[in-house]
């Protein structure tokens, strides 16, 4: 670099240009998110004429409505500088236990309220390893996954555990003929994208997960932030956790097996950054949806299960290196 | 004499003193622990975790995490058991070294992806323990590989012994754990692996070759659980696409981690690992024997991460607060 | 300088200068290294000693001019080369492998053999043990770095710079964390060393050391060289006004604010191994000045008051009612707003919008009940944004695309949205340009004249002289003076702020 170009560039450091309205929203990982997810519906419809029906794609949706649930929280999670793997394995632990209990003989709500004590506890959990221990969330969530998982195992052994007749088929209840799990993900999208965009907690978690330094010098309380991001993520792995019991009619210690590759996924793929300040719940909630299209064509092209696999990790690893670069070239 | 040795000495202390007084409180209650038969059966259990735990070990000590251990297992493995399946002719150890080659291979992918794109490496394996199974499901086209296809004489390293009844696997292992320690501390790149995770920042100043070494450790992983995956096709007989590897790698990081391999990289050494393998298989042949049923195993394995987790910070604080005492 | 008999010569510069984002840090320097001397650097902070030494080490690359070693010109692109050229740099706190032995810390990097070589421990330590032997200190060279006094790392580095029979060795203020009988050991061996024919450089504050151990010095100002003399021709006196000797510019007259009540006071801060026993005052419409050097403890000192790392004892008063503060947010509700220093760490928020940096001490103007109320904030911003002159193209463009001093003002602003009645201003003009630097003089003028009490940091002793009321001076930890603004030179701070001397060796 030579010495003139070093100047020059500080001197329009001083003022730059503001970039084009246009550019601005290219560049924006949502749109791209968006444009995929267009692109998907697309080669869906060329698959098969039935695609484009709108009660098909919502049922389909309903198979992943609850992690796309908790996919919504973890985006906030991630946006504030850490990450929690383990709310698959949450909602196993938190589906047993309520499980358990009503069978034991305590009434079912008394029972969802057991289940979601639960999801506190191990929201809880995470928070007191990752701030007051001040760990990284990354390796302790590995811990509390597999904790959690095998406390569910304990639970629940190698049976499934029945849950009551009425309680069953959460997705077969419709308001205005719309599932009520994606009802469910629409309204909480709803919330947390006011909660995120428009309210000072929101604020305050990408000041944290930008620079965590300069928001405590700023006067913002990170750790408080980061617990109750952290509280929330077990509450709704709890909740997630008991929506499947209903869909599923019973439990078992397997149940949402490898949801935690399908949530981060739905996070990456919306342009949430991995290293935390970025991201939003529209993009998420993009990424949900294409998620499941992808999956419903592939299921409708009769692509094996195991294909899917595949095209979920590769995803994810294409997803990050996407986000990373979009928000490189941005960042000056 | 530095309080910080003692420390990390007392730490390979502390795991041999927390096996011996397990295995005796066992024996207290259930005198049948204390047997030959039963140490067999705890070494029977662990070759397998040993072996990738030493590839997890040198990852962990790079200051990165490798989570696809257990499908790269189940992919190496499933790859030789399709060669028996479709190549009954070929000779019995061509697996051995396949399985190894996959295995390398899939590390290699993992490292490379970590250090071209500077992602965090458990997203990366996040990201390929899917893509490695679902290859896993695809090139099997979801069949188990069954009995018949294993040659007996694959499965006979899990069987006969060459002395004292111990199964040639145990053998494998500890040559791996032995080859391990060769590696680490009597190589340069060896060394190298320590000094890049305990100053990831000097390191290339002082002329160390960052991406080899990254893309060494990943591949080194990869291949050791790449043998873990054929020696798990000794072992068990079988190679089924969904089962086979499948929450191994929870296992084998409970190992390290406990074996006193730190997180924050730098630290670790191939006795303590050893030590953590062991350890966890005492714990894991003791819970039939006390009426534990096997399902609380992961969650013991979860627990010990966590404590692992803990001790790790303790040890570290103290380490902090000497070397403020030695600056005033 | 440059003697007709070349081979006395073993390093010479020709016109180094080097820029970091367009500002230009060092200009123009020549100089002469001899073979078996001790050669001290000697400046004010950032007068470019520090970068002059790492371009020798290869650590920053010159943008212009050329360096001779032994008559060949040479190129020293990174550390690496250095160390096969024979240059070493041993920084205060010296960078090491902590989970290695000391005996492989002294080898790493120097063989570039085969990467499955074998190690050759026992090689190794005995090489290493001689080395030790050498420098005639006693370190088990088996024993992990973790945990080795920073003397001892000091010597392991001297060591290292043996192992690789470096020429030249160059010290960046090794003394400061050392006690005095490590001092002692540290000169000895470098005396040693000089005899054998080595060279050294010394880069250090304090001037009695310097006088005890060197033989040459030069001295740095503003990024140029102004003198290099033997260090018998030069008087204390001498050295302290060529370090300071720039014409001094009187940036403002200050405006004669109403001096008030106590604002900020502070009794027997206490922080063990940082800071002891600070006690002082700031009253209302006072600019009360904290200079010293680099490492005195001051940014730590604000740290403590503001919460970010409370002390551990001692008392600070706010308006007169104790005010027992251990995070942030009970600072802010105190009235207090400190500015850090590190504004790219500690300060913004690089890639969110201005106005978000602008308002993220004040929840509560923006969001009344909860809400953020978007028009709220941009009329906070933009009337921040008129009132302190901050150039940008929108305020809603990241604030990383703005220059230091915008950023600073966005800063700036952010704590006068919380109507502070005290200011703590660490180096609030680092990194700045000339003309934005009298900008923010102004306004911290205005702050005081508004009856604001202000508490400013600052290395750059003009500044302290121009603006302030009084001048606190910290050295090593504690408070070595309170010189009001009549009595107040460059030579009574530099005087305050150099460390008092411990017993130099002889």
């Amino acid at each position: 670099m030579s010495a003139s170009d070093t100047s020059d560039a500080a001197a329009t450091q001083d003022a730059a240009p503001p970039r084009p309205a246009w550019q601005v929203l290219l560049v924006r990982p949502e749109t791209v998110t968006f444009l995929l997810l267009i692109a998907g519906l697309f080669a869906g419809n060329m698959l098969s004429p039935y695609f484009l029906d709108v009660s098909y794609i919502l049922r389909s949706f309903t198979l992943y409505a609850e992690f796309a649930i908790v996919a919504l929280v973890m985006t906030m999670v991630i946006i504030g500088g850490e990450i929690d793997l383990s709310p698959a394995a949450g909602m196993a632990l938190a589906a047993c236990v309520f499980a358990w209990v009503q069978q034991a003989g305590v009434p079912v709500p008394a029972a969802i309220g057991v289940g979601l004590l639960v999801g506190l506890a191990m929201g809880a959990l995470n928070a007191f390893m990752v701030i007051a221990m001040q760990l990284p969330s990354i390796i302790v969530t590995i811990g509390t996954l597999t904790l959690f998982r095998g406390l569910a195992q304990i639970i629940a052994g190698d049976k499934s555990i029945r849950v009551p007749e009425w309680f069953i088929g959460i997705d077969k209840v419709m308001i205005a003929n719309i599932p009520l799990p994606v009802v469910l993900f629409v309204v909480l999208a709803l919330i947390l994208g006011v909660v995120l965009g428009g309210t000072v907690f929101g604020r305050q978690v990408y000041q944290v997960g930008t620079n965590e330094v300069a928001a405590r010098h700023a006067g913002i309380r990170s750790a408080r932030i980061k617990l109750i991001l952290f509280l929330a993520s077990g509450i709704v792995a709890a909740i997630a956790g008991m929506m499947t019991a209903s869909r599923f009619g019973s439990v078992r210690y397997d149940l949402g097996q490898g949801g935690e590759l399908q949530m981060v996924l739905m996070a990456m793929l919306g342009g949430t950054y991995i290293f935390g300040g970025r991201g939003t719940i529209l993009g998420t909630f993009l990424a949900a949806w294409l998620l499941v299209i992808v999956s419903t064509g592939m299921i409708v092209a009769n692509v094996l299960p195991a294909v899917q696999l595949v095209v979920l990790g590769v995803l994810l690893i294409v997803s990050i290196i996407a986000t990373n670069f979009i928000y490189s070239r941005t960042q000056r | 004499m530095n309080f910080l040795r003692l420390l990390l000495l007392r730490r390979e202390a502390g795991i041999a003193v927390m096996i011996v007084l397990f295995c005796l409180v066992v024996g207290y209650f259930k005198p049948q622990f204390l047997t030959l038969g039963q140490l067999r059966i705890v070494l029977l259990l662990t070759p397998l975790i040993m072996i990738a735990a030493m590839g997890e070990m040198m990852v962990l000590v790079a200051r990165h995490v490798d989570i696809s251990v257990g499908s790269t297992l189940g992919l190496a493995a499933m790859v030789s058991g399709l060669l028996y399946r479709f190549g009954p002719e070929v000779p019995w150890w061509t697996g051995i070294p396949l399985s190894i080659a996959v295995g390398a291979a899939l590390g290699f992918a993992n490292g490379l992806l970590v250090h071209l794109f500077r992602l965090p490496s458990i997203i990366v394996t996040l990201g390929t323990l899917s893509l490695y199974r679902g290859l896993t499901f695809i090139i099997s086209d979801a069949r188990q590989i069954d009995r018949q296809w294993i040659p007996s004489e694959l499965k006979g390293l899990s069987q006969t012994s060459p002395i004292l009844g111990i199964p040639w696997i145990i053998f494998i292992a500890f040559g791996v754990a032995i080859l391990t320690y060769v590696f680490l501390n009597h190589t340069r790149i060896g060394r190298q692996v320590y000094a890049l995770g305990s100053n990831p920042v000097a390191a290339p100043l002082r002329g160390i070759k960052v991406a080899q070494v990254t893309l060494l450790v990943f591949t080194l992983s990869g291949a050791l659980a790449g043998l873990a995956g054929i020696l798990y096709a000794s072992r068990w007989g079988f190679v089924n696409p969904s089962n086979t590897g499948y929450g191994f790698e929870f296992q084998v990081i409970a190992a390290v981690v406990i074996g006193g391999v730190s997180i924050n990289g730098g630290v670790g050494t191939v006795l303590g690992t050893v030590l953590g393998v062991l350890l966890l298989g005492c714990v894991a042949a003791a819970l039939p024997l006390l009426g534990i049923p096997g399902t609380s195993q992961t969650a013991i394995y979860g627990a010990v991460i966590l404590v692992a987790l803990l001790i790790d910070r303790t040890v570290r604080q103290q380490g902090v607060i000497s070397l403020k005492r030695v600056r005033q | 300088m440059a003697a007709p008999d070349t081979p006395d010569i073993l390093v010479q510069t020709h016109g180094i200068s080097k820029q970091f984002g367009g500002v230009e840090v060092l200009t123009d320097v020549d100089l002469a290294l001899r073979r078996g001397e001790i050669h001290a650097l000697l400046g004010e902070n950032g007068a470019g000693k520090s970068t002059f030494a790492k371009i020798l080490a290869g650590v920053h690359r010159p943008t212009r001019g050329s360096i001779e070693m032994n008559g060949q010109p040479v190129t020293i692109p990174n550390p690496v080369a250095a160390q096969a050229l024979g240059i070493t740099l041993i920084h205060q706190e010296p960078i090491s492998f902590p989970d290695l032995s000391v005996a492989e810390n002294l080898v790493l990097g120097r063989d570039q053999g085969a990467p499955f070589g074998r190690v050759r421990w026992a090689e190794m330590t005995r090489e290493a043990e001689r080395l030790m032997a050498l420098l005639g200190v006693r370190i088990d060279v088996g024993r992990p770095m973790r945990g080795l006094s920073i003397a001892d790392q000091q010597m392991v580095e001297i060591a290292r710079a043996l192992a690789s029979d470096s020429r030249l060795i160059i010290m960046d203020e090794p003394t400061a964390p050392l006690t005095p009988k490590e001092v002692d050991t540290l000169f000895g061996i470098a005396r040693r060393l000089r005899d054998e024919g080595r060279t050294f450089i010394f880069i250090s504050h304090r001037l009695e050391e310097v006088r005890a151990l060197c033989d040459r010095v030069t001295i740095f100002r503003d990024g140029r060289k102004v003198a290099t003399d033997d260090i018998a021709n030069l008087s204390e006196e001498q050295i302290i006004r060529l370090m300071i000797g720039r014409p001094l510019k009187e940036y403002l007259n200050k405006q004669s604010a109403a001096i008030g009540d106590v604002a900020l006071k502070v009794v027997g801060l206490t922080l063990p191994g940082v800071f002891e026993d600070i006690s002082f005052e700031v009253r209302k419409g006072e600019i009360v000045g904290l200079g010293g050097l680099v490492g005195a403890g001051r940014t730590e000192v604000a740290r403590a008051i503001f919460g970010v790392a409370p002390a551990a004892s001692g008392e600070v008063f706010v308006n007169g009612r104790p005010a027992a503060i251990t995070a942030p947010p009970e600072a802010i509700a105190r009235g207090l707003a400190f500015v850090p220093e590190d504004r790219a760490t500690a300060g913004i928020f690089r890639t969110l919008s201005v106005e978000q940096n602008i308002t993220a001490a004040v929840p509560k103007r923006i969001a009344p009940r909860g809400l953020i109320r978007p028009r709220l904030e941009r009329a906070l911003t933009s009337e921040a944004v008129r009132k302190l002159r901050i150039r940008l193209a929108s305020p809603r463009q990241p604030i990383g695309e703005l220059s230091g001093g915008n950023q600073q003002k966005a800063i700036l602003a952010r704590w006068l949205l919380t109507e502070p009645d005290v200011f703590i201003l660490d180096e609030p003009t680092r990194g700045i340009d000339i003309g934005v630097k009298a900008e923010f003089y102004d306004m911290i003028g205005e702050l005081a004249a508004a009856g604001r009490a202000i508490l400013l940091i600052s290395s750059e002793m003009p500044e302290l002289l121009a603006l302030c009321d009084r001048v606190l001076v910290m050295s090593e930890g504690r408070l070595t003076a309170n010189i009001p603004r009549a009595e107040a030179t460059q030579e009574a701070i530099m005087r305050a702020a150099v460390p008092q001397v411990r017993e130099v060796a002889a």
